[in-house]
C-alpha cells in the first residue's frame, strides 16, 4: 500500500482523544517551584526603583542575575530578556519571582516605581524603523503613463492573537552542571541558542525538549525563547526546578501577536482590464523590539502585488518600533496583511473600470514563464489559473453573484498564494539536518520539526515510509529533544513537510539501498548501527540577492482562490459567513487528511481575522485580554466548509508536495470583505466588526 | 502568573474564602441575617468568572445551589413563577415557558454554551443586576416582579424598581432572590441581542419588547441599569412617525464606549431596532 | 466532602471553594481535562456533573459533593467517538479534544449537524475549524447505530 497520499489516521490520536496525551501544565512533579512575572504597568520609561515584599523561601531574578547576556538572541540583540533599566512596552517583564507555595507567591507584593516617557503608540507616528525594504521591477513612470485608469486605496488589518488553546508554558530542571527545558513550543534550537546566550553555557549544556503543544501558529514560534529564558534563570539560581505557566489573560496581554499593517496601493490599468503599474507602500507596526519583523515585512512585501504579473512595480515597505508588546509571527506571517489589500484592491479595480472581478483576475493572474516582482521566474506548478477556475466554477460564481444583487446576502472571491519555506536564502542559512536512524523494527525520524497539532509525526513518517519501502507503522517519529535530533530548523514557514520532507525522503532513498534485500533487524545484526544524515540542498537555478532583493524568493509557491457568502444583518451589523469554498494547489497530499484539516483550521482562523477577533489596545496595551472578550470563532460562527485539493507538483517538494500550513488563512479575509462589498458596502479595514461594518452602511446610505 | 495592577489582576486564592453551606432554606436565611456580607452563591458562571480576574464580589459565599425550594416553574392563574435556581437548560426545556415566554426562550437559547445553560441561573442573572444580562430586558419588557425571601416572609418588587444602580439591587442584606414572577403577556414577544459573535458573548446592545397597548420595550447595555424606553412607547402607542420614536429613545438611553463596543454604535442599533420591532409585530 | 469519580467514590480535604478542575487535575491527578482560560469560555475543562457538561473551571468543589463526576479518562460511551475523532481528523492538537469528547458524549442520536453545532457552542477548538469534529461525531452517530441494530452483520 503506497504510503504517501493516503489520509492516514493520525499517530498520535489515541493519547490525544483518552486525555492520556500530556502537556506542559500537566507535568508538573512535586518540588517544583511556581513562578510569577512581574511586568511594566506604563509603555516607555525608566524603572527608578524596584521594591520587593516578601516573606521566606522566595528566589527573586533581576536583570542582574543573567549570568550571559541578558538578550533575547533571534535577529537583531535588541530585546532584553528581563527589563533593565527602562522598559520600552506595557507588560515588559521587569522581575521573576519562584516560590514552592502559589499562595506565597499570589500575596508576595512588588511596588515598581517609574519616570514615565512619552510613548509611541502609532506606527505611522514612529520614528524608528527596524528595517525597510524596496522591491523595484521595470519603470514606475512607463507603467503609469500607458494607463487609462488609476485606483488607489489604503487598507488596514489589526493585531490578531494566536489563541492557541494551551496557553504557554515552560519547567526548566537544573541538572549535568546545565539546564533542561521542557515546554510548549514550535523551535527547540530557536529556545536552544537563547538559553545558550542567556546562561553563557556551551551548547553540550543546554538540553530544549518540546512537550506535547497545544496550538502553535507561530506564536509559539519566538516567544518561547523569552519564557524558558525566565523558567531557566530562575531554576539556575534556586538550584530547584520551576515551571512558569502563563495563564490565559497573561498570555494575551503579554506575548506576541500578528503585526498590524497599513498598506497603501497605487494602480494603473489599461481600459481592458491589465495591469501595468503597481505602486505599493507597506506598513507593519512591529512593537517594541525588532523579534522578527524584518522577515514578516520582507513576506508581506513579497506577496504585495498578489498573485498577478505587472511589467512595473515599486513596493516599499517598512516595520516601525511602536511602544507596545513586540509582535511576532502568527501562521501567514504577512501574507495576510498584504493579500488583503491586494484582493480587495483588485475587486475595487474591478468595479472602477465596470469589468467582472472574475475576468480581471484572469487577465493578469500569473502563469508558468511569467516573472515575479523580484524576477523570478515561475515554472509550471504555478496554479493560479487553475484554483481560480475551479473556484468559480463549482460555486457558480458568476450566477450566485447576480442572484443576490439588492439582497442583505452577498458572495466575494479572493485569489491567493504563499511562497513556501523560507525567504530567499534562508534556507541555505539554516542548512537544516535531519537523519533517519535504524532501528530493529524499522527506522527512527531524528528532527526537531514539531508536531503542533498539524499532523507532523505522521506525514514525515509517511514520506519516510515511502522512501524506505517500509510499512508506516514501521517509522517511529523521535520526540524533539535536543539532546538526541539534529537542528533540521524551525517549525514555521510551511516547511516542515516540503523542506525537512524533503531531506527525509533522501536519507530514506540512502537508507534503501544500504538496507538492500536486509530487514532492519538482519542489517543491524550484521552491520550495526545505521545513521543517515543528509542536509538542506538548494534547488538548482534558485538564486537570491539579499542586497538586491531580487531572484527567486521562494522555491515555490501554492496557490488559492478562496469564494465567501456572506450575510449582514441590515440592523447590527453582523456579519454571518454562511459558505467558504477554498480550492488549494498542495502539489501532492501527503496525507489529504491531514491536509483537508490544515485548510479547514486556517481558513476558520481566516474567518476570524475577517470579522471577529479585535485586539482593543488602549494606552500600549491590550485592553481586552480575555476570551471573553476577544472572540474567536466558535461553532455557530464557523461556516460549512468546501474544500478542494489540486496538485500541480513542485518539482523539488517531496513526491511533489508544496507547503500548506499557512496559505490557507491567506484567503478569507478578502474574499468575506469582497462579498461585503457586494451588499453595497465599502469595507478597507480588518476586524470587520459590527462598529464598523453599521459605519460603512450609514456612510452608504 | 499574572501582575497585579495592571488591568489583569490575579486570581483570588481561595484560601482567602469561605463558603457557609446551609442544610435547608429556612438555615440559609437565617445565616444570612447573621450575617448580611454572605454573598449568594448559585452556579457560579458569574462569580467564578470575577474571582478569576481577581474581583472579589465579597469575602464569604452562602452556598444556595442545594436548595430545591428555590427551583421550580409553576403557573399560578395569570402568573409565571420562575425559581431563582432555574437553570437556562430547564427554561429551554419547559413548555409552559415556550408559551408564555417566547421572548426568554430566545434570550436563553443565544447564550450558546451548554455547559453554562447547565449552571447559569434566573436568580444569578438577576441578582447580579449587569446591565448586559441576558435575561434581564425581558423581566423589564413583561413587567416582572423580582420575589425576595428573608425570614420576615414574601416581598415583590416590580422588576425596574429591583435594578437600583450599575451591579447593585434593592435586595436587603438579608434576603434572597427567590424567584420571578411574569404576568400572561398580552401582544407579540420581539428578542434581539447583538454581539461580538453568534454564541457565547456579552452583549453590545440587546433589546426585549412586546407588542402590547402601549408597547413595552426595554435594553440592556445602553445605561447602567435596563431601560425602559417608556417615552418612545408612548410616542409609538400615539401613532407618532418611528423617527420621532426613535428620536426620543436616543435621550432615554446613555451608552457608553467600552472595550466591547461603542456608544454611537449602540444608539444606531437601538434605533434600528425600534423599528423593526415596530414593523415586524404589526400585524 | 465524597463524590463520585468516573464511578469510584473519593474523599476530598480541598478547601469548599477549590475550583473542581484543580481538584480533579491535582488532587486525584487526573489531567485529561485541561484549563484553558478560567472563565468558563473554551470548555476544555468540561466535565460531566450529574451527566450534564458543565466547566469545570467554575464549579466549586463542593457542588460535586454527593453527586457524580465524570471526565474524560472515565466518560462512558465514548468509545466510538474516539475511534472516529482519531479517523476522521476530529483531534489535532489535542488540547480541546477532551473537554470537547465530553460534551459530545451527550449529543444524541439522530442530531442534525445544526444540532451539534449547538451543542458544542461552548467548547472552542483553535486547529480544525471544527469541520473534522461534524465528522467524526456523524461516523461515530453511524457506527454505533449500525453496532447497535439487532441482526445486522457487520
Amino acid at each position: 500500500m503506497p504510503a504517501v497520499g493516503t489520509s492516514l489516521a493520525r499517530t498520535d490520536g489515541p493519547s490525544k482523544v483518552t486525555g492520556q496525551a500530556r502537556y506542559v501544565a500537566d507535568m508538573v512533579v512535586p518540588g517544583t517551584l511556581f513562578a510569577r512575572t512581574i511586568r511594566s504597568s506604563i509603555p516607555r520609561g525608566r524603572i527608578t526603583g524596584v521594591r520587593f515584599e516578601l516573606d521566606d523561601g522566595f528566589t527573586v531574578v533581576t536583570a542582574a542575575d543573567v549570568p550571559g547576556h541578558n538578550r533575547v538572541a533571534l535577529i537583531a540583540d535588541d530585546q532584553p530578556c528581563l527589563a533593565d533599566g527602562r522598559v520600552e512596552h506595557a507588560e515588559e517583564p521587569i522581575a521573576l519571582l519562584a516560590h514552592a507555595d502559589r499562595l506565597a507567591l499570589a500575596r508576595a507584593v512588588v511596588h515598581v516605581a517609574y519616570a514615565p516617557e512619552p510613548a509611541c503608540l502609532d506606527p505611522r507616528d514612529s520614528a524608528e524603523m527596524f528595517k525597510r525594504i524596496e522591491i523595484a521591477k521595470g519603470s514606475l513612470e512607463q507603467g503609469f503613463a500607458a494607463a487609462d485608469l488609476i485606483v488607489e486605496g489604503e487598507y488596514r488589518t489589526g493585531h490578531q492573537e494566536q489563541l492557541y488553546i494551551e496557553p504557554h508554558g515552560v519547567i526548566a530542571t537544573p541538572e549535568d552542571g546545565g539546564i533542561t527545558v521542557a515546554g510548549s513550543l514550535q523551535c527547540p534550537y530557536y529556545v536552544h541558542k537563547a538559553l545558550c546566550v542567556l546562561l553563557g553555557l556551551p551548547p553540550h549544556r543546554v538540553r530544549v525538549v518540546q512537550t506535547e503543544t497545544g496550538g502553535g501558529f507561530g506564536g509559539k514560534e519566538d516567544y518561547p525563547s523569552i519564557i524558558a529564558g525566565h523558567a531557566a534563570l530562575l531554576a539556575w539560581k534556586a538550584r530547584q526546578p520551576v515551571a512558569v505557566l502563563y495563564d490565559r489573560q497573561e498570555d494575551m496581554a503579554a506575548t506576541t501577536k500578528r503585526h498590524p499593517a497599513v498598506i497603501r496601493h497605487r494602480t494603473g490599468l489599461t481600459r481592458d482590464g491589465r495591469l501595468v503599474a503597481m505602486d505599493i507602500d507597506v506598513l507593519l507596526d512591529g512593537g517594541a523590539y525588532t523579534t522578527l519583523s524584518p522577515v514578516v515585512l520582507s513576506r508581506a512585501c513579497l506577496h504585495a502585488t498578489g498573485a498577478y504579473r505587472c511589467d512595473h512595480v515599486r513596493i516599499r515597505g517598512r516595520v516601525a518600533k511602536t511602544n507596545t508588546p513586540p509582535n511576532g509571527a502568527f501562521r501567514g506571517f504577512g501574507a495576510p496583511q498584504a493579500l488583503f489589500a491586494a484582493e480587495v484592491h483588485m475587486d475595487r479595480a474591478a468595479e472602477a473600470l465596470g469589468l467582472d472581478p472574475v475576468a480581471l483576475r484572469e487577465r493578469n493572474l500569473l502563469r508558468p514563464g511569467d516573472t515575479t516582482a523580484t524576477g523570478q521566474v515561475l515554472m509550471d506548478d504555478c496554479s493560479a489559473g487553475a484554483v481560480l477556475a475551479e473556484a468559480v466554477h463549482r460555486t457558480d460564481f458568476r450566477a450566485r453573484r447576480e442572484a443576490l444583487r439588492g439582497t442583505s446576502r452577498g458572495i466575494g472571491l479572493a485569489l491567493f498564494f504563499h511562497g513556501a519555506g523560507f525567504t530567499g536564502s534562508g534556507e541555505t542559512m539554516l542548512a537544516s539536518r535531519a537523519s533517519l536512524e535504524l532501528t530493529p523494527t524499522g527506522v527512527r525520524v531524528l528532527a526537531s520539526s514539531t508536531e503542533i497539532g498539524q499532523g507532523t509525526r505522521t506525514a514525515l513518517a509517511q514520506i519516510v515510509a515511502e522512501a524506505t519501502a517500509l510499512d508506516p507503522s514501521a517509522v517511529e517519529v523521535a520526540a524533539a529533544d535536543t539532546a538526541i535530533v539534529p537542528d533540521s530548523g524551525p517549525t514555521v514557514a510551511s516547511r516542515t513537510c516540503m523542506v525537512v520532507g524533503n531531506i527525509l525522503r533522501r536519507c530514506g532513498e540512502t537508507l534503501r539501498r544500504r538496507l538492500g534485500s536486509l530487514t532492519p533487524e538482519q542489517y543491524l545484526r550484521r552491520h550495526g548501527p545505521l545513521v543517515v544524515s543528509e542536509q538542506y540542498e538548494r534547488p538548482a537555478g534558485l538564486e537570491w540577492d539579499d542586497v538586491t532583493y531580487r531572484g527567486s524568493a521562494y522555491g515555490c509557491y501554492g496557490y488559492g482562490c478562496d469564494v465567501a457568502e456572506v450575510e449582514v444583518d441590515p440592523d447590527t451589523g453582523a456579519v454571518r459567513v454562511i459558505a467558504l469554498t477554498a480550492v488549494i494547489d498542495v502539489g501532492r497530499a501527503i496525507n489529504p487528511g491531514l491536509v483537508r484539516g490544515q485548510i479547514e483550521g486556517g481558513s476558520a482562523q481566516g474567518v476570524g481575522y475577517a470579522v471577529l477577533e479585535d485586539v482593543v489596545m488602549r494606552e500600549g496595551r491590550m485592553a481586552n485580554a480575555q476570551l471573553t472578550n476577544y472572540a474567536i470563532p466558535t461553532t455557530l460562527d464557523t461556516p460549512a466548509m468546501d474544500v478542494v485539493l489540486l496538485e500541480h507538483p513542485y518539482a523539488h517538494g517531496p513526491y511533489g508536495a508544496k507547503g500548506v500550513g499557512e496559505i490557507p488563512i491567506n484567503g478569507p479575509a478578502p474574499a468575506i470583505v469582497n462579498a461585503i462589498r457586494t451588499t453595497g458596502l465599502d469595507l478597507r479595514d480588518i476586524p470587520a466588526t459590527p462598529e464598523r461594518v453599521l459605519e460603512a452602511s450609514c456612510a452608504s446610505r | 502568573m499574572r501582575n497585579p495592577g495592571v488591568g489583569s489582576e490575579m486570581r483570588i486564592p481561595v484560601e482567602e474564602l469561605e463558603l457557609r453551606r446551609p442544610a435547608s432554606l429556612d438555615e440559609a436565611l437565617r445565616m444570612l441575617r447573621a450575617d448580611g456580607s454572605l454573598v449568594p452563591l448559585a452556579g457560579g458562571t458569574d462569580i467564578y468568572v470575577q474571582l478569576n480576574a481577581g474581583v472579589a464580589p465579597g469575602q464569604r459565599f452562602l452556598d444556595i445551589w442545594g436548595l430545591d425550594a428555590l427551583r421550580g416553574i409553576a403557573v399560578h392563574g395569570d402568573t409565571l413563577r420562575l425559581g431563582a435556581l432555574t437553570t437556562y437548560t430547564e427554561l429551554l426545556a419547559s413548555p409552559v415557558v415556550g408559551e408564555w415566554l417566547p421572548m426568554l426562550i430566545e434570550a436563553a437559547r443565544q447564550v450558546g454554551s451548554v455547559q453554562i445553560h447547565n449552571r447559569g441561573t434566573l436568580g444569578g442573572n438577576i441578582g447580579n443586576a449587569s446591565p448586559a444580562g441576558d435575561t434581564l430586558p425581558v423581566w423589564a419588557a413583561a413587567e416582572a416582579a423580582v420575589v425576595l425571601l428573608s425570614l420576615d416572609g414574601e416581598r415583590r418588587v416590580p422588576f425596574l424598581e429591583f435594578q437600583v444602580d450599575y451591579r447593585r439591587t434593592a435586595r436587603r442584606h438579608d434576603e434572597l432572590v427567590a424567584a420571578v414572577e411574569v404576568p400572561r403577556q398580552d401582544g407579540a414577544q420581539w428578542f434581539r441581542k447583538a454581539g461580538a459573535r453568534a454564541a457565547q458573548t456579552i452583549s453590545k446592545v440587546v433589546m426585549a419588547a412586546v407588542r402590547s397597548s402601549p408597547p413595552r420595550i426595554a435594553l440592556g447595555s445602553v445605561a447602567p441599569v435596563i431601560v425602559r424606553a417608556r417615552r418612545a412607547e408612548a410616542l409609538l402607542a400615539a401613532g407618532a412617525p418611528i423617527a420621532d420614536a426613535q428620536a426620543m429613545l436616543l435621550q432615554e438611553i446613555a451608552p457608553i464606549d467600552d472595550v466591547r463596543s461603542t456608544a454611537a454604535y449602540r444608539c444606531e442599533v437601538a434605533c434600528r431596532w425600534l423599528a423593526r420591532f415596530w414593523e415586524e409585530t404589526r400585524s | 466532602m465524597r463524590f463520585t469519580l468516573n464511578g469510584r467514590p473519593v474523599d476530598t480535604t480541598a478547601h469548599p471553594m477549590a475550583r473542581l478542575l484543580d481538584v480533579v487535575r491535582e488532587e486525584f491527578g487526573l489531567t485529561g481535562t485541561k484549563e484553558g482560560c478560567g472563565e468558563g469560555e473554551c470548555g476544555a475543562c468540561t466535565v460531566l456533573l450529574d451527566g450534564a457538561p458543565v466547566n469545570a473551571c467554575l464549579v466549586p468543589v463542593a457542588h460535586a459533593a454527593g453527586h457524580d463526576v465524570v471526565t474524560i479518562e472515565g466518560v462512558p460511551n465514548a468509545e466510538t467517538l474516539r475511534e472516529t475523532f482519531v479517523e476522521h481528523g476530529g483531534t489535532q492538537c489535542g488540547i480541546c479534544t477532551p473537554g470537547l469528547i465530553v460534551a459530545a458524549s451527550v449529543i444524541p442520536q439522530g442530531a442534525t449537524e445544526h444540532d451539534v453545532r449547538e451543542a458544542l457552542a461552548g467548547n472552542l477548538c483553535r486547529c480544525t475549524g471544527y469541520q473534522g469534529i461534524y465528522r467524526a461525531i456523524a461516523a461515530a452517530h453511524a457506527r454505533s447505530a449500525a453496532r447497535a441494530e439487532p441482526g445486522r452483520r457487520e
